[in-house]
């Protein structure tokens, strides 16, 4: 049960990593990016790039994907969200549901419709044992790195001068801009940081979640449930939520496989008729 | 003679805001009353807790002797109460006389009758085209609302109240935001009013304020001031230093 | 004659004006009378596309449901696919099983049955915003997905095979061209599209219009907005599942693609290019979106949904206001040359 306890962890926190970027941009610029999904995607895909066929170490390719996919996000936030942010949340989720198609579409003609693995070092395999216990070492690693970058997050948020900056632009953009904050910029960088950080949950969540074109479909409803049930007004929201979530759906499928995925979905549409809301935010629904 | 609007104690509080403090009005029958106040006193708060756009934090309302406490928004329009808006809200696409025979339809419990067209019951369209009439809406009633200038886009809010038949009617601000040279439409309209409708008015307007009514509450930070008549209101010293800020008398 | 007499013969001139005026709006115009005249046509005159425009008719019936929604109550449903796919399932178990072996019947208790889900499912976009709306048509239809995966009785990812389709009202056979099989859906459509377009000039559908322009009004003049939307969302999920129901009795099958997201996707894809709020919308998006899919599935076979994608990305970026505005020289020519007034393709959300 341990073992489920930790994989339930270790999914959770892949979760988070990804959906965060996604909470933060619905947050801040009310933009509803369906197509987070794809960021996550083109991470796992450049890792296994790098790893497979240009043999670069695993540890290293990590932030090469982040980088990756963060200019990415950078380069398609100036030249396409930035047109869609004033338009209205049906028109913002066919334009990133277009994104999707189109990426997803694209990467089976590149990279082609099987499963890809990367070649995980051989000190990533297997497990070793605590207290008797088994724990697999690559989700000892995910839960480490993802661990720290919650930890690193919160410290950005609350202590740099780019966190406030970040928090007064979600609570209040105008009010921000009156006192000079480049709002503009923060949601460059912003949206940047959450693509990127995508791509790197999909580099890390690549052997664990599955990776092929339909990624970025298969996981929105994930990523969806996070924001919703975390709410868009802090971290600690989505980071629970993701906790809650991989656990539930790790355990779910272990114990009570014949219902599989159904345990999820069906605690969304009640946690969203409890409190539309989410659990954790604060203030009117988005 | 009981009230036919009445709150008790009504209350509603933001968090940490008391927006209305222990409200407690009686209006009778037939009434002209306004409620007057400086800005930020919490009129339209009171207006939406009569309406049930907000739901107090404590306190009663009561319609005709009825608790309507707890009573959605629309049930109480059904009970005899209506309201206008200090910015308008109306339904850009309709045209007056789409808006003004919804108003009448519904109230003829015809609004969920799926399988006529609209137009076909007569009665419904003539008291609409003579709510439209009245209100001098007649030539404009088949063009887009959105379409219209704001005079009479603040006609069409007015009539559209009116055209609920309501016991009770409750006006935000009527003139408000209406050019110079409309003005005269809405307060004849507001005028012209049917004797046996109860009227609750908001008015930062004192000239239609003094013309029209028969009593006055004030209302300061969410509580009632004063209330009396419209000449003893208007002579009480503390109302004066209310509005224009000087150190009341003790 | 008194002065009272004057005004009120000039109000009951008015009224009678308002009463014409009114009966004209709603009155079938030529354009109308074309289309449908055509639509019969084709029976006759394209015998051999019947297999394709039989689709056309089942996706303009799926799209008409989402313009009940969407342009005329203005919900947003990302998850519409949940009822086209639930009526289509219906309609497959009752022929497989033989609990209704009459298509007609078996269409009628497929659409209530959706009806009933509809109802049911309908207190969930009553609550929240347009976003919380989003995810949680999402996940119904999601979770419909999977009950159809797991369940034996659906056949789970084979889908429902081996169904035998009766002859419609005990007469007319499904045949291998899809000659009964179009005709029986244009004749749905037509029938369906007849009530819809009675139901939005009805006062009921005012009300509709009228809360989704401003919710807050139509409550302060006495109208349930809560029960106008369960309403709606009722017949728009009953039409969708007829137009699932219709797609198993035609293909006599029924897989899992019914209840994909991509479905619900290209049902709102569709209703953007007909435009939304005028019933029209949906057939001529239909149409449209079957030709193209045709055209491009030639170009690229695997890749379509790339263009899919990208067409979505381009209308968004270019504005539905600006693409209905290279529409307006064509509908002010015909509004002169009919002297009637059709309505702006107006969007909800």
């Amino acid at each position: 049960m341990l073992t489920i306890l930790f994989d339930g962890i270790a999914y959770g926190m892949l979760l988070f990593v990804v959906a965060c970027g996604l909470a933060v941009t619905l947050g801040l610029m009310n933009l509803v990016n369906l197509a987070h999904g794809a960021f996550a995607m083109a991470g796992g895909y450049i890792t296994v790039v790098l790893v497979n066929r240009l043999g670069v170490p695993f540890l290293a390719s990590l932030p090469l994907a982040f980088l990756f996919t963060a200019a990415i996000g950078a380069v398609l936030e100036r030249t396409l969200y930035v047109h869609v942010y004033a338009k209205s949340p049906l028109e913002q989720v066919l334009f990133t549901i277009g994104l999707v198609f189109m990426s997803v579409a694209a990467v089976d003609y590149v990279m082609g419709s099987q499963q890809q693995f990367v070649r995980l070092p051989g000190y990533l395999q297997g497990q070793i044992n605590v207290m008797g216990v088994g724990i697999g070492r690559y989700r000892l690693l995910i839960i480490a790195v993802c661990g720290l970058l919650t930890v690193a997050l919160q410290f950005a948020l609350a202590n740099t001068r780019f966190g406030s900056r970040l928090r007064a632009a979600v609570d209040d953009a105008r009010v921000a801009r009156g006192l000079g904050i480049n709002v503009n910029a923060v949601f460059a960088v912003t949206f940047a940081v959450g693509s990127g950080l995508a791509g790197l949950g999909g580099a890390l969540g690549a052997e664990i979640l599955g990776l092929d074109p339909t990624f970025p479909l298969k996981f929105l409803i994930y990523f969806l449930i996070v924001v919703t049930v975390g709410g868009t007004s802090s971290i600690t929201g989505p980071f629970v939520a993701s906790l809650l979530l991989g656990i539930a759906d790790v355990a779910g499928k272990y114990y009570v496989p014949t219902l599989g995925s159904f345990v999820i979905y069906t605690v969304m549409i009640v946690v969203l008729i409890w409190r539309p809301q989410g659990l954790f935010s604060r203030g009117t629904a988005r | 003679m009981a009230p036919v609007l009445q709150t008790i104690d009504l209350q509603k509080r933001f968090g940490g805001i008391v927006a209305t403090n222990d409200v407690s009005l009686s209006i009778e029958k037939g009434a002209r009353h306004a409620l007057i106040g400086p800005n930020g006193a919490g009129k339209t708060t009171v207006i939406n807790l009569l309406t049930g756009v907000l739901r107090p934090t404590a306190g009663r309302i009561l319609l005709e002797g009825r608790d309507i406490t707890d009573l959605e928004a629309y049930k109480r329009v059904q009970l005899g109460i209506a309201r206008t808006f200090q910015i308008n809200q109306l339904f850009p696409d309709l045209t007056p006389l789409e808006t003004i025979g919804l108003a009448v339809s519904e109230r003829l419990g015809m609004g969920g009758q799926w399988w006529r067209l609209v137009g076909s019951k007569s009665d419904v369209l003539t008291q609409a085209v003579d709510v439209l009439d009245r209100f001098r809406l007649a030539d404009v009633m088949h063009e887009r609302t959105a379409t219209l200038p704001y005079g009479k886009q603040r006609l069409v809010e007015i009539a559209l109240a009116i055209a609920c038949r309501p016991h009770v009617l409750l006006l935000d601000e009527p003139a408000a935001g209406v050019p110079e040279a409309e003005r005269h439409d809405i307060l004849a309209a507001v005028a012209a009013l049917p004797k046996d409708v109860t009227v609750l008015l908001i008015e930062h307007d004192m000239d239609l304020v003094f013309s029209f009514a028969d009593r006055i509450s004030v209302l300061v930070n969410g509580e009632l001031f004063v209330e009396g008549a419209p000449e003893d209101v208007a002579r009480d010293p503390r109302v004066k230093a209310v509005y224009l800020g000087e150190e009341a008398d003790a | 004659m008194t002065v009272a007499d004057d005004s009120s013969t000039a109000t009951r001139a008015l009224v009678a004006e308002a009463s014409a005026a009114l009966a004209a709006r709603a009155r079938w115009g030529p354009l109308e009378i074309a289309f449908w005249l055509a639509a019969i046509a084709s029976v006759f005159l394209l015998p051999t596309k019947h297999l394709i425009l039989t689709e056309i008719a089942i996706l303009g019936l799926f799209a008409l449901s989402l313009d009940l929604l969407l342009g005329y109550a203005g919900i947003v449903s990302l998850g519409h696919a949940a009822f086209f796919g639930f009526g289509a399932y219906a309609a497959g178990l009752l022929a497989k099983y033989h609990v209704v072996d009459e298509p007609v019947l078996a269409l009628l208790v497929s659409g209530i049955a959706t009806m009933l889900l509809g109802f049911v499912t309908s207190f969930l976009v009553l609550r929240g915003s347009d976003l919380t709306r989003l995810m949680v048509t999402l996940g119904v239809a999601l979770v419909l997905r999977e009950i159809a995966n797991r369940l034996d009785i659906t056949g789970g990812a084979d889908g429902l095979q081996g169904i035998v389709m009766e002859p419609i009202l005990g007469r007319f056979a499904f045949d291998i061209f899809g000659h009964a099989a179009y005709v029986y859906s244009l004749v749905v459509l037509f029938l369906l599209f007849v009530v819809a377009r009675r139901i939005v000039n009805s006062p009921f559908g005012l009300s509709l219009r009228s809360l989704k322009g401003n919710p807050l009004r139509a409550s302060a003049i006495g109208i349930h907005v809560n029960g106008r939307l369960v309403a709606i969302y009722t017949i728009a999920a009953g039409y969708a599942g007829i137009a699932g129901a219709l797609l198993t009795q035609t293909t006599q099958f029924a897989s899992l693609s019914v209840l994909d997201f991509e479905r619900s996707a290209d049902v709102l894809l569709i209703l953007i290019i007909g435009g939304a709020g005028y019933l029209y919308g949906g057939l001529i998006g239909a149409v449209l979106f079957k030709l193209m899919q045709d055209w491009l599935a030639n170009l690229t076979p695997q890749y379509w949904q790339f263009w899919i994608g990208l067409i979505l990305v381009i209308i968004v970026l270019v504005g539905r206001d600006r693409i209905t505005s290279w529409t307006d020289p064509i509908r002010a020519f015909v509004q002169r040359a009919t002297d009637r007034v059709w309505p702006r393709a107006r969007e909800g959300g």
